[in-house]
């Protein structure tokens, strides 16, 4: 089913997005596209330190400023002085200590944006530095930087140490059974940023009654807005967020950003204030992937069946909680990869650190895990002379097999298929000599004519969950109004961050109502309810889901009533999970996930092993993507995806310095270019996955969890070097 | 101060801070904000324009510098609103996602085919790669490249 099919369509736009002729004409409105008359500019004061004491603040001289009309701190915020995802931690403005490089301190409005830049290096503060919190190794024996009991939840594991967000074990069977064979290794990934091009941006009306609107670019209105509202002391109705055009999200707008500090000024001035982070700006603004050490031991028995895998989980998660918790508990749900192994011991470990803090990034902990998994298998099979391949065949997790968690698979899996696919696509043969130096490591660079470069071919399979996990109320709304003569309007808060879900809304609406005649009236908090975050590759499920469940009750009213007007809303609910049992990390319920994605990669690749300069030449992967509604966005999901992981495995690093960020662009935060990223080559596997509406599979994240690790599979082939670490770099495999 | 350039075909004038850029002139004074700021570093291609004619990432140039020229952006490729060919093809090929790069890639593209209207893929990749695309991968990118080619 393709969207022309859904969309009975007019044949020219069928294959385009709703949104494609606005984006490409330049008129689609980002969340910093957005003006109002009178508006004021937002601007932030932030930490120069990433610890230290709040001594003083004065806003006297930047108050007196030309154009300058607010400047607020902590005192100022009316409610709660502080929010977060999963737990309150953070402050909406900084009081008496900064705890990360780049924290909000003081916020200024102004008539013009240089006002407002001029106003904030006004304003003083005064700090005392102490001593950064930097190795996640030491922060359990290191000062807390946080009230003991911080992000204490019932259901969670205890564990007195200071600075621990989470801890967790998943284990079962006996760790100690009998095996031939044993690897083990220590892993690193480096922190990646999610550079969504459109950094940070949004615009706050004041209401004239209290309340305030709030246009901005975001995962999950509604989920802002309960943040929003208790800091401002005003009741959820009174903040109403509104999704502004979003330019890319990869779970770096999950948190909030500038929501409430715009909100602030705008009610404190009765002006609208916008406020528009730099890319500078931007990478203290968000969230970043969790840097991991992971140490892992596999053991198997001679013919390769895995019989045992024991891992540790390092992640650091900075200043802040986030979403943390549920990081390592995916991180240790998926960490020994889509392998059925009787018997495990993971240990999850997530610490809070004075480094840029940590959260949602595109594959959500398994990322982490999923590198240092498919390392073990590449080391297993060359420990045992097995072909890579025929191990991971051998040991493939099936529906019937169970995860770490004992979670038995019930519904769509199709290991086996993927990685039969995957390993099946041609590759291309290795191009002669010479040839243009585009093609070869170190590019338009004109570094080599091919003398010192070697080829390598890798291999590496990646899975996670769908949906949001352990008994969490995950649900999605949608609205359909349905006029007398079948015209229909949907509502629906899925935030539409690129990805397509607003087609999918469509044409859903369209195939289930029978008409073209279908407007999509998108996300704000006052039309409808809570759509769920657009996330863990749950939005294009979760969304179908519930307009098809609205539209076909919409249908139904409309025909008890014998015709005229109808406005249904209606909730929509995945199988519902449970939580893990804190002491064993087993499932207390039938399923503590509720769907799977895997994928397989293939990845040729050419290094100048005497530059240390790398190539990827082809990548060909094999996805399961359930029913592929739009085989063109799946594609473009798993190309894009693709090249997030190959940023992690050959580029992408925050780099630190006593918690201070040191590359904060992208002229030192390096992303991968058209030159680095070669074709990708996509069979979509598609077997419908049963418990979702139309049998779909979110399909954006699994390839961001399995690239990184075949790539760096297909570096060590080249090389023959461990490459424990990723990003790899130049350095790692130089001189041979 | 006072500038006065042609942008889009038409004459048009600006109130502008001495440091300011061409990219904050067009976006917040001239009411074009279809050029996009990712980096203002010259490094990710969103906000580029043309310049007499050539390609410029407009974040790089000073706005009192643009007094006096001619600038096209984005907007201004479409002809009595039909879709420019290489619009088309982008929206056709779903070289599109969120679409923050999109600007800048349909006027790299233009000035791109202009030069060598039937490019070789690897001409493509390297005349598009001063343009930073997050989402797609640019597989959908190359493919709309060689349909407005084609086309
Ligand atoms: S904004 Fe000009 S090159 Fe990035
Ligand atoms: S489509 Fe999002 S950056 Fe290119």
């Amino acid at each position: 089913m393709t969207t022309a099919a859904l969309s009975h369509g007019r044949a020219e736009t069928a294959t385009r997005r709703h949104d494609a002729v606005p984006k490409v004409r330049g008129e689609f409105a980002y969340a910093n596209d957005l003006r109002a008359a009178g508006m004021l500019w937002g601007h932030t004061v932030r930490s120069p330190h990433a610890h230290a004491r709040v001594v003083s603040i004065d806003t006297s001289e930047a108050a007196r400023m030309p154009g300058v009309h607010a400047v607020l701190t902590h005192d100022d915020v009316p409610g709660r002085k502080t929010y977060g995802l999963d737990f309150p931690d953070q402050p909406v403005l900084a009081s008496d200590r900064v705890r990360y490089f780049g924290e909000a301190v003081a916020i200024v409005a102004a008539e013009e944006p240089e006002q407002a830049r001029r106003a904030a290096e006004a304003v003083r503060v005064e700090y005392e530095v102490l001593q950064p919190i930097v190795d996640p190794e030491r922060a359990t024996e290191s000062e807390p930087l946080h009230p003991p009991g911080t992000t204490a939840r019932h259901g969670f594991r205890e564990d007195p140490r200071p600075n621990v967000v989470r801890a967790m074990v998943v284990t079962r069977g006996d760790i100690e059974a009998p095996a031939d064979v044993t690897v083990s290794g220590v892993y690193e990934v480096g922190q990646q940023d999610q550079a969504f091009l459109g950094p940070e941006s949004g615009l706050a009306l004041p209401d004239g009654e209290g309340g305030v609107d709030i246009h901005v670019a975001t995962q999950w209105t509604h989920v802002d807005r309960d943040q929003v509202a208790p800091c401002l002391a005003l009741e959820p109705e009174q903040v109403r967020v509104h999704l502004a055009g979003v330019g890319g999200a990869f779970g770096g707008r999950e948190d909030l950003s500038m929501q409430i500090h715009a909100a602030l000024l705008a009610l404190r001035t009765g002006r609208p204030v916008k406020m528009a982070y730099n890319r500078q700006e931007s990478f203290v603004g968000h969230i970043h992937r969790h840097p991991a050490r992971i140490w892992a031991e596999h053991r198997a028995t001679k013919a390769g069946q895995l019989v045992s895998v024991r891992m540790r989980i390092l992640l650091d998660g900075g200043a802040y909680a986030s979403s943390s918790e549920a990081v390592l508990s995916n991180a240790c749900s998926f960490a020994i990869g889509p392998y059925a192994v009787e018997n495990v011991e993971i240990d999850g470990l997530v610490v809070y650190t004075n480094n840029p803090p940590c959260g949602a990034m595109r594959g959500f902990g398994a990322v982490q895990t999923c590198f240092a998994a498919e390392a073990q298998m590449d080391r297993l099979a060359a420990g045992l002379g097995i072909d890579p391949v025929e191990l991971r065949l051998l040991n493939a997790l099936e529906p019937g097999g169970r995860l770490a968690t004992g979670q038995v698979i019930t519904g769509s899996l199709p290991t086996r298929e993927v990685i039969r696919r995957a390993a099946a696509l041609p590759i291309p043969e290795p191009e002669e000599l010479p040839r243009d130096v585009l093609r070869l490591p170190g590019g338009a660079g004109n570094t080599t004519r091919g003398e010192g470069v070697r080829r390598g071919v890798g291999f590496a399979v990646g899975f996670k969950n769908l949906c949001y996990s352990e008994g969490f109320d995950d649900y999605c709304t949608a609205r359909v109004r349905l006029s007398a003569d079948g015209a229909a309007e949907v509502y629906c808060a899925s935030a539409e961050v690129g990805q397509g879900v607003h087609d999918v809304i469509l044409g859903v609406a369209r195939r289930e109502l029978g008409t073209d005649d279908v407007e999509l009236v998108t996300g704000s908090t006052a039309d409808v309810g809570s759509a769920g975050s657009t996330s863990a590759s749950r939005m294009t499920w979760m969304a179908a889901g519930a307009v098809q469940l609205a539209c076909r009750d919409a249908l139904e009213e409309q025909e008890r009533a014998g015709g005229g007007e109808v406005d249904v809303e209606r909730v929509y609910r995945h199988p519902r999970t449970f939580p893990l049992d804190p002491e064993t990390g087993q499932t207390t319920g039938e399923r503590s996930h509720v769907a799977f994605a895997v994928a397989a990669m293939r990845v040729v690749v050419e290094v100048d092993v005497e530059l240390g300069l790398t190539r990827v030449v082809w990548i060909g992967t094999a996805q399961d993507v359930g029913n592929a509604l739009n085989p063109v966005a799946v594609e473009g999901q798993i190309e894009g995806g693709t090249a997030q992981g190959l940023g992690l495995a050959l580029m992408e690093e925050i780099q630190t310095r006593d918690g201070a960020i040191l590359n904060p662009n992208f002229t030192d935060y390096l992303m991968p270019t058209f030159l680095d990223m070669p074709p990708v080559v996509s069979d979509l596997v598609e077997e419908p996955e049963p418990d979702a509406p139309y049998g779909v599979k979110g399909v954006g994240e699994p390839p961001t969890v399995v690239s990184t690790a075949a790539i760096v599979s297909a570096l060590r082939d080249a090389t023959g070097r461990e490459l424990a670490r990723v990003p790899v770099r130049p350095d790692d495999v130089v001189g041979l | 101060m006072k500038i006065a350039l042609t942008v889009n075909g038409e004459a048009r004038e600006a109130d502008v801070w001495a440091g300011e850029s061409l990219l904050t002139a067009l976006r917040d004074r001239l009411e074009l904000p279809g050029s996009k700021n990712a980096c203002e570093q010259g490094e990710c291609g969103s906000c580029s324009v043309l310049l007499d004619g050539v390609p410029v990432c407009s974040c790089l140039v000073l706005a009192a510098q643009a007094d006096g020229h001619e600038i096209v952006t984005v907007e201004g490729l479409a002809r009595d609103g039909d879709l420019h060919p290489v619009q088309a093809a982008f929206a056709d090929a779903g070289a599109v996602q969120c679409g923050f790069c999109t600007p800048g890639l349909i006027v790299a593209t233009d000035d791109l085919l202009r030069r060598s209207p039937d490019p070789t893929d690897d001409e493509i990749r390297e005349a598009l790669s001063g343009n930073l695309c997050r989402c797609t991968g640019y597989a959908k990118i190359l493919d709309a490249v060689r349909l407005a080619a084609a086309r």
